[in-house]
């Protein structure tokens, strides 16, 4: 006989995985983005917020697979042309602080967020889940939704994708050794730019996915961009700059702290959230599987 | 009051690399020690250790008595260590004399209010005289020349009275030879309570100055002893050419690099 | 400058600025309050970001935070005049206390991320904790402040009231920044790793400074609830954070004064444009950001370069040192 807690308990980790998972899609570009390019892009929620209503005005409102599909097609297709513009309006600045980026980028998110709010009003537009994953599934005696379920089946093998390809390519080995040491990739006589570029258009690529895979859980409504945006920056910072390891641990950390914290302590998620920040920079202070190279900047 | 500086077995990694290895160095107290050895021996990396710019892998770091390798680098400057920095690390926006009065105001109480040390004002003219800066007072950093910025460098390190002296970067690297000479006569001018540890490449410059040389190479110390001594050496010359002329030994990495 | 010229010109402001309610409308009048209280915000956020070199995209939490302690004071224990505008200050040094020990730990992009966290955390306590400070409604009802048991409602007594207390918190800020306190602030904005070596303690200035910053956010806080008479969590929101950095850096860098005069330009644009933006301010936000980062680079790079240039040829400090690791 398990206990009642233990069922209520047993849901929120579910509900925890299912958002780490949707935070490891967001978060892994963010991470890339930051440790590769030393950009901090603030536009990266901007952009997942245009995922979630491309999923609802796609397909959202009478879902089908057609539409969910084709709508992870045309986010993707936002994405990779958005990453590449911020890619562009970022180059100006390259030789400039930190800070210059970070307003620049925000600026974009605010327009782009506030023509999005134009476009598609200020109401929480909810999104269904494709059919088939739209009923509820009974594990160990709890109705589960299916479409988390699957949403944690998204995010492992997307995991073990993105290990694979950083660990075992080509690709992977100049991702790694671009977080360490910037010039090596001019050094080997590859063109920093088009890295930079499709560096850009994958992370974002991956956010506006990410928004359309987010749609039936989060809807997708005015203020939902920053919000994601915090918690994919304390994923990354958690999780240390560039590492897709650290992006996967911070994100399935954070995923089970906001769905515990809500569950138990909901007045105190937020002092959660700072509280394990504060912890591991305390005792990490580049984050957990920080590259080693990156402590240098 | 005179210090030393010992090191015992003092190493430091960088990943794999060991940059520092197993390191004992005895700086007498007054003595002058000229630290040489080709780039890439741990020059830089040991004077870190000592300064604690970085933390030491293992081994203490002992300033006359007392165990410092534990010790921020901000209260082991305020122990009496001074140093001049790679690079000729300066305040940019900021005039020569307040590039001076930052390292002058550190000796008395940090006031949160403003007031008028006019006693701070005479120091810094006083700095700046000894190190030929006078009359460079209002001068941004970006309008000195090179000699200049490293002779600032010199009268920063020199405001804080220090007991220890750490000279990083090669104090007379790209000085013109008047300048090069007045920066002798100035070491040679400190007051014998003064220890200083330098590094530097040029030869004639080390066994004009030092009092004792220690040779470093590959992180080791291969030799210490006095400039004599040093010169004299067949274990640095074999270490490094075989044979030949030491001078070129002590550039020959730095040619490659 | 003589001391009799360098005196003129801070005392004609101070008479010009007292005598705003003789000359102006109540409407001004009443704009001209709010460029106070958000002036001294903003003057607050260029101690960190233009003397410090500390970039902090959260500094709205400390002056919400203000805002809502002063307000519930005010409504709750006592409107009596300096008693909550105390209240505002300390409870802004107080949470700036509590939360700058980390993000002062960090530099770079840490320390943006992590105030941008900061801010967006103390922004949703605010929301969730709804008994105290009304959630999303905000806090209403906040009584006017007393003088000597007279309620300052009026426009040009509230306008003197937040007047002298702006005075008191600049000249706070003026003081240190002028201070061997501030100039080794400036130092540190230089070239951190050099006051190290000097034997300044760093991260311990950066936090004292950070705390300073906050308390007068707190207070500039604690005047917003004494003149708005409400404070809603938009208050302590990253907008208006943005809206304060957007202020310092318009301003030009390192420039106490020169951000007040940012924070003018921010308040009668936002308040003219604004009704007739029908809430879509935000566009116009981001629409200034971004022509202020490509338009006035020397606004913005200011920040790192103040009144000279930094010099070409010398190079950054090295991050790990040569000897021993450079190829």
């Amino acid at each position: 006989m398990v206990p009642a807690w233990f069922d209520a308990v047993f849901v929120s980790i579910l509900n925890g995985a299912a958002i780490g998972c949707l935070l490891f899609i967001l978060a892994v570009g963010l991470s890339l983005v930051f440790g590769m390019m030393d950009v901090l892009n603030l536009a990266h929620g901007a952009i997942f917020l245009a995922g979630a209503y491309i999923g609802w005005w796609v397909g959202g409102q009478s879902p089908t697979w057609a539409g969910f599909l084709v709508a992870i097609g045309i986010a993707t297709l936002f994405g990779v042309v958005s990453g590449g513009a911020l890619s562009a309006v970022t180059e100006p600045l390259r030789n400039r602080s930190h800070l210059d980026q970070a307003l620049l980028t925000l600026g974009i998110a605010l327009v782009l967020a506030e023509l999005l709010a134009l476009a598609f009003g200020s109401d929480v537009r909810s999104v269904g889940a494709p059919p088939g994953l739209n009923g509820a599934v009974t594990i160990l005696g709890n109705a589960y939704p299916t479409y988390r379920l699957a949403l944690i089946g998204v995010g492992v093998v997307l995991a073990v994708a993105l290990w694979l390809l950083v660990s075992r390519t080509m690709v992977g080995a100049i991702i790694r050794g671009t977080v360490n040491d910037r010039e090596m990739i001019s050094a080997i006589g590859i063109d920093e730019r088009k890295v930079k570029l499709a560096v850009f258009a994958v992370g974002s690529a991956l956010a506006a996915v990410a928004g359309v895979l987010g749609g039936p859980i989060y809807g997708a409504a005015p203020g939902l961009d920053a919000t994601v945006l915090i918690l994919a920056l304390v994923v990354v910072v958690i999780g240390g700059l560039g590492s897709v390891r650290g992006a996967l641990v911070g994100a399935l950390v954070i995923g089970q702290i906001e769905s515990l914290g809500r569950a138990l302590f909901a007045d105190a998620t937020s002092f959660i959230l700072f509280g394990s920040l504060a912890l591991v920079l305390v005792l990490r202070p580049r984050g957990l599987f920080a590259a080693p190279g990156v402590a240098a900047r | 009051m005179t210090v030393s500086l010992t090191c015992r077995g003092l190493s430091r990694d960088f990943g794999a690399l060991r940059a520092v290895d197993d390191v004992d160095l005895y700086v007498g107290p007054g003595s002058r020690h000229a630290l040489i050895g080709p780039n890439g021996a741990g020059k830089s990396t040991l004077m870190s250790l000592v300064t604690g710019a970085l933390s030491a892998s293992s081994g203490t770091v002992r300033l006359g008595d007392t165990d410092i390798t534990r010790v921020p680098e901000a209260r082991r400057a305020r122990l009496g260590i001074s140093q001049t920095m790679q690079h000729a690390s300066l305040f940019p926006s900021m005039t020569v004399a307040e590039n001076v009065l930052l390292a002058v105001q550190r000796h008395g109480r940090i006031s949160p209010l403003p007031r008028r040390h006019p006693e701070y004002t005479a120091r810094v003219g006083e700095l700046l005289a000894r190190t030929g800066l006078d009359g460079r007072d209002d001068v941004g950093v970006s309008g000195l020349s090179h000699g200049e910025r490293k002779q600032l460098e010199l009268a920063v390190a020199l405001a804080g009275d220090p007991r220890l002296l750490l000279l990083l970067d090669e104090p007379a690297a790209g000085m013109s030879p008047a300048e090069s000479a007045r920066l002798v006569r100035l070491i040679e001018e400190l007051p014998d309570e003064v220890t200083v540890l330098f590094i530097e490449h040029d030869l004639d410059l080390v066994f004009a100055l030092a009092t004792e040389v220690t040779v470093l190479h590959l992180g080791r110390v291969l030799l210490s002893g006095t400039p004599d001594e040093v010169r004299a050496s067949e274990a640095v010359q074999q270490a490094y050419l075989g044979a030949g002329r030491t001078e070129e030994l002590f550039w020959s990495e730095k040619a490659e690099a | 400058m003589t001391s009799f010229t360098r005196w003129l010109v801070p005392l004609g402001v101070a008479i010009a600025l007292a005598a705003v309610p003789l000359f102006l409308a109540p409407y001004a009048t009443t704009t001209m309050t709010r460029i106070l209280v958000f002036g001294l915000l903003a003057a607050s956020l260029a101690l960190l970001v233009g003397i410090t070199g500390l970039p902090s995209l959260g500094h709205a939490a400390y002056f919400g935070v203000g805002a809502y302690a002063g307000g519930w004071f005010a409504a709750n224990v006592s409107a009596q005049a300096p008693l909550s505008l105390l209240v505002a200050a300390v409870a802004g040094g107080i949470a700036a206390a509590a939360t700058g020990w980390v993000a002062v730990r960090s530099s770079g992009v840490f320390f943006l991320v992590l105030t941008l966290a900061i801010g967006e955390i103390v922004h949703q306590v605010v929301e969730s904790w709804e008994s105290v400070t009304g959630g999303s409604n905000g806090l209403y009802g906040i009584p006017a402040t007393t003088v000597g048991g007279a309620p300052v409602d009026d426009v040009a007594p509230l306008y003197w009231f937040v007047l002298l207390a702006f005075g008191v918190g600049f000249a706070a800020l003026w003081l240190v920044a002028r201070s061997p306190f501030g100039r080794a602030l400036r130092g540190i904005h230089d070239n951190e790793s050099r006051m190290r070596a000097l034997g300044y303690p760093t991260s311990l200035y950066k936090y004292a400074v950070f705390v300073i910053a906050g308390t007068v956010a707190g207070l500039a806080g604690g005047l917003l609830a004494a003149q708005q008479r409400l404070v809603t969590p938009e208050d302590l929101g990253f907008t208006t954070a943005a809206l304060a950095l957007l202020a310092v850096i318009i301003g030009g860098a390192g420039s106490l004064w020169g951000a007040c005069v940012g924070a003018a330009l921010v308040i009668v644009v936002r308040d003219a444009l604004g009704p007739t933006l029908d809430g879509h301010g935000p566009l116009l936000l981001g629409v200034v950001f971004i022509l202020v980062v490509y338009l006035m680079p020397r606004g913005v790079a200011g920040i790192r370069l103040r009144r000279r240039p930094a010099e070409p040829d010398v190079a950054e400090p090295e991050p790990v040192p040569s000897g021993g690791v450079r190829r």
